[in-house]
């Protein structure tokens, strides 16, 4: 630039400018690290409401609060504030060992009394958790020492997975029963890595390191959660350096950003599904394997989301318990034209019926359905596409009236295949769609099946049952892209939560 | 007197509207497809979990049962209570409107200002290449939405050359004395210039992104309304007298000019509140259109119906200020 005394005005004026207005910080040297994050938190209670069930919102939840197990990165269960728990021999009691030293946010210790009074008001309907339905399989919670009992009243394998999955917090009794709901939502404590130090609502909440973390103090002093629910807007924040870390972005962005950033992109535990009803032509056996054989789920992966996913063949994905390799549902076109010939249909006389998606409320969902009709009219399938909101899906499902192929994508942080297999297929659960008896009569028995190995092999068949009669179609496992700056390392969880106490300077 | 009776028709007819506006609200959002308990179906809920979540929340009871206890609440001032954030819907709502108030205000200065002085510059150089400049710029001001114009500026402003902050209302890093939500305006009578310097930093982006659209309007109506009083009598007789091209133009023409101009005005301004919805949630800028989107999404039926009811009072009233200003600049009017 030539140095004349026009250029030099505007520079004054340019840095003026900067300087009057506060240029962001850039991320060279983070004292305070702060994420973009994709969500915004309604509320502050992890154990009522809807943000209680929604996925996105647990990291923050964890960062504040502890929940009864820990859950480690690869989704296995670590002591958490329990150490120890488990059954009694006979199933009608459960034992839970409490840690010691651990203290709230306030500084007030921590203790049994504190997990028994979680779990009973989880078990209580007043109370407004949604998955009362769980905790409730117990009563009689009792604290003696650093034990907690209770009574089993219904035997449920999985209520352990639950106490780190959702719902599955301690919160303080003595303080909470001090303040009530209204003052727990101002000035919420847990004992978890981070204490709440400024809440905006919609805006953004400001994080203080718990020095006395009984699992260490974080990296991080000060962390500060900024709620960009803008995709475009997290990408620009991470960019220009206003934010260290964000994820959830198109996967071109991440592609073109991960060189100048740091990028992790690993794969989570929700999955990609389409539902099929148990109505009209999804009632023909061929039908429901034409359409599960002509899709190719690798090209589509490659094509629409540059990579970033894993197909699948089954409601588990690699990372879960009751996963089988060996069940697999081929790419095979021409046995797909086989099957629809044997039903009559072809090209020229094609079976017909609607297909319902979201449109941008997974990466790419409407791209992957329109795919997948150009795939299936290719064999003889002609499906018509409903756009509808989420809310529109939940409401229809509830009332088992989706149409006879319905996208949707399913959450599983737990990794046990009751909250994947079971709730998505067994045909009395809200969430079921395809009612079949056969499948009820298979599923049935595992729910309250003891033997840990007989219940995970059961499930495996259950699902080889379900993907050889197509009941259901597994498309992929989404990857979560994370960007940070160069000095930030981020430890990804396969649940999808975004865990400042995971990360550590580079 | 005339003032007056118009005032209280005015007043019982805003009365009526917003009747309307809540009976049609509460009514449309239960019958659209989203039902808020749905949502929050866990994995493996009953149909006794469904039937105690849907009483805990009030809607096992008919609509226009719902209605009439929703309805005998807001006459006492309680909106009910938000199904996600589980606090007053009249505290979430009135904690929000300041910051929407001040981004659409700061939004309205902005677009007066370019757009005035787009009409004035124009009229000054009418029939020059100045005039087409300003012509073209209009024209890709109006033709481009104002959301796009925010991921121009967050492109420009944001990322190659960030000056100005991407998202929020204020550094959250800063402590705030503010007794207020009306952080602008309380950062300025507090004296405290960093502050406010931080909070039209934020602003800055949002409200410029809003104004654009606005100021093309204002700049392209104000201009041909001073042009064609360019033409009357009373301005020729004032360049007769030697006054200068300015003078004419910002003493004469545009008293009466900008008539037609200010009821303008008042009208876009409650099309810039309500664009405040993409705006803002583009800018995770904490006003009420970014809570909107997130009452939506989630379902949340109270927090819905506040929020149009809150928005509705505002197109109103913004409506009959403007008619009130007009009346009392306009000499005809006001003697009448």
């Amino acid at each position: 630039m030539k140095l004349t005394r026009r250029n030099m005005m505007k520079l004054s004026a340019a840095t003026a400018a900067a300087g009057a207005f506060g240029l962001p910080a850039f991320a060279q040297n983070i004292d305070e690290l702060v994420i973009a994050y994709n969500t915004t938190l309604p509320s502050w209670d992890p154990t009522t409401g809807p943000s209680a069930v929604n996925p996105t919102i647990q990291g923050i939840y964890q960062s504040v609060f502890d929940q009864f197990i820990l859950q480690q990165p690869d989704l296995s269960p670590a002591p958490g504030l329990l150490t120890e728990w488990g059954w009694n021999d006979d199933r009608t009691k459960v034992m839970m060992k409490v840690r010691q030293g651990v203290t709230w946010h306030d500084g007030s210790p921590f203790s049994a009394e504190d997990v028994a009074w979680s779990l009973a008001r989880a078990a209580d309907p007043a109370t407004g958790n949604p998955i009362n339905f769980v905790w409730s399989t117990l009563e009689n919670f009792a604290a003696d020492g650093d034990t907690v009992t209770a009574d089993v009243k219904q035997f449920d394998p999985t209520i352990f997975k639950w106490m780190y999955f959702l719902t599955g917090y301690v919160l303080p009794k003595a303080y909470y029963e001090k303040v009530g709901a209204d003052g727990f939502e101002e000035a919420p404590i847990g004992t978890g890595p981070y204490m709440v130090e400024k809440f905006e609502r919609n805006a953004f909440v400001r994080l203080k390191a718990n020095e006395n973390y009984w699992g260490g103090k974080p990296d991080f002093e000060t962390v500060t959660i900024k709620f960009v629910t803008d995709a475009a807007a997290r990408v620009a924040e991470v960019e220009s350096g206003n934010a260290h870390v964000t994820l959830e972005m198109p996967y071109e962005e991440y592609d073109r950003l991960k060189g100048t950033l740091n990028g992790v992109a690993a794969p989570i535990s929700d999955i990609g599904m389409i539902f099929l009803n148990d109505i009209d032509v999804m009632l023909d056996e061929n039908v429901r394997q034409a359409c599960a054989l002509a899709i190719d789920k690798q090209t589509i992966i490659d094509r629409l989301l540059s990579g970033y996913g894993v197909a699948i063949d089954t409601l588990q994905t690699p990372e879960y318990e009751a996963y089988e390799a060996s069940i697999k549902v081929p790419y095979d076109p021409e046995k797909a034209k086989e099957l629809l010939a044997a039903s009559g249909y072809s090209t020229d006389n094609p079976v017909k019926f609607k297909i319902q998606t979201t449109r941008g409320f997974k990466p790419k969902d409407y791209e992957m359905i329109q795919a997948i009709v150009g795939l299936w009219r290719r064999v003889g399938i002609e499906a018509e596409i409903e756009v509808y909101e989420i809310a529109k899906h939940y409401e229809l499902r509830a009332a088992d009236t989706l149409a006879p192929a319905a996208f949707y994508n399913w959450g599983n942080s737990v990794g046990d295949p009751t909250t994947s297999t079971g709730f998505a297929m067994f045909g009395p659960s809200p969430h079921s769609v395809w009612d079949g008896a056969d499948l009820i009569e298979k599923i049935g028995p595992l729910w309250g099946e003891a033997d840990e190995a007989k219940r995970i092999e059961g499930w495996k068949e259950v699902d080889r049952y379900v993907a050889e009669n197509a009941l259901v179609i597994p498309l992929l496992q989404y990857v979560q892209p994370i960007l940070s700056a160069k000095g930030v390392e981020v430890t990804p969880h396969a649940s999808g939560a975004l865990l400042p106490h995971l990360m550590k300077r580079a | 007197m005339q003032i007056l009776r118009s005032l209280l028709f005015r007043l019982a007819s805003t009365a009526v509207t917003l009747v309307g506006v809540a009976v049609i609200v509460f009514f449309v959002i239960r019958v659209v497809p989203g039902d808020p308990i749905a949502m929050m179906l866990p994995p493996g809920a009953t149909d006794e979990d469904i039937a105690r979540l849907t009483a805990l929340y009030g809607l096992d009871k008919s609509i226009p049962e719902q209605f009439f206890i929703w309805a005998g609440g807001v006459l006492q001032g309680d909106f009910g209570t938000s199904i996600t954030a589980r606090r007053p819907v009249l505290d979430l709502v009135l904690g929000r409107l300041p910051a929407t108030l001040e981004l659409s205000i700061m939004a309205l200065v902005i677009a007066v200002i370019l757009g005035g002085v787009a009409a004035l510059t124009g009229t000054r150089e009418r029939g020059t290449k100045v005039e087409a400049g300003i012509d073209v710029a209009n024209g890709m001001a109006l033709s481009v939405p104002d959301f796009l114009w925010a991921l121009i500026l967050i492109l420009l402003f944001g990322v190659a050359w960030p000056v100005f902050h991407i998202s929020g209302r204020v550094t959250p890093s800063l402590d705030l004395p503010f007794v207020t939500n009306f952080y602008l305006f309380e950062s300025l009578v507090r004296l405290r210039f960093d502050l406010w310097a931080d909070i039209v930093s934020h602003m800055f982006m949002p409200a410029l992104a809003l104004a654009i659209p606005l100021a093309a309007i204002i700049g392209q109506l104000l201009k041909q309304s001073l042009k064609e009083t360019m033409h009357l009598d009373y301005v020729t007789l004032a360049r007769t007298k030697g006054y200068g091209e300015n003078h004419v133009i910002i003493r004469e023409a545009l008293p009466n000019a900008i008539l037609p101009t200010l009821t303008l005005v008042g009208v876009q301004f409650t099309f810039l509140i309500g664009g405040t919805v993409i705006i803002e949630r583009l800018f995770s800028y904490e006003g009420l259109g970014n809570m909107a989107i997130d009452a939506v999404i989630n379902r949340d039926l109270p927090l819905i119906q506040g929020i149009v009811i809150l928005f509705a009072v505002l197109f109103t009233v913004v409506n009959l200020v403007v008619d009130l200003t007009y009346a009392l600049l306009n000499p005809r009017l006001r003697n009448a």
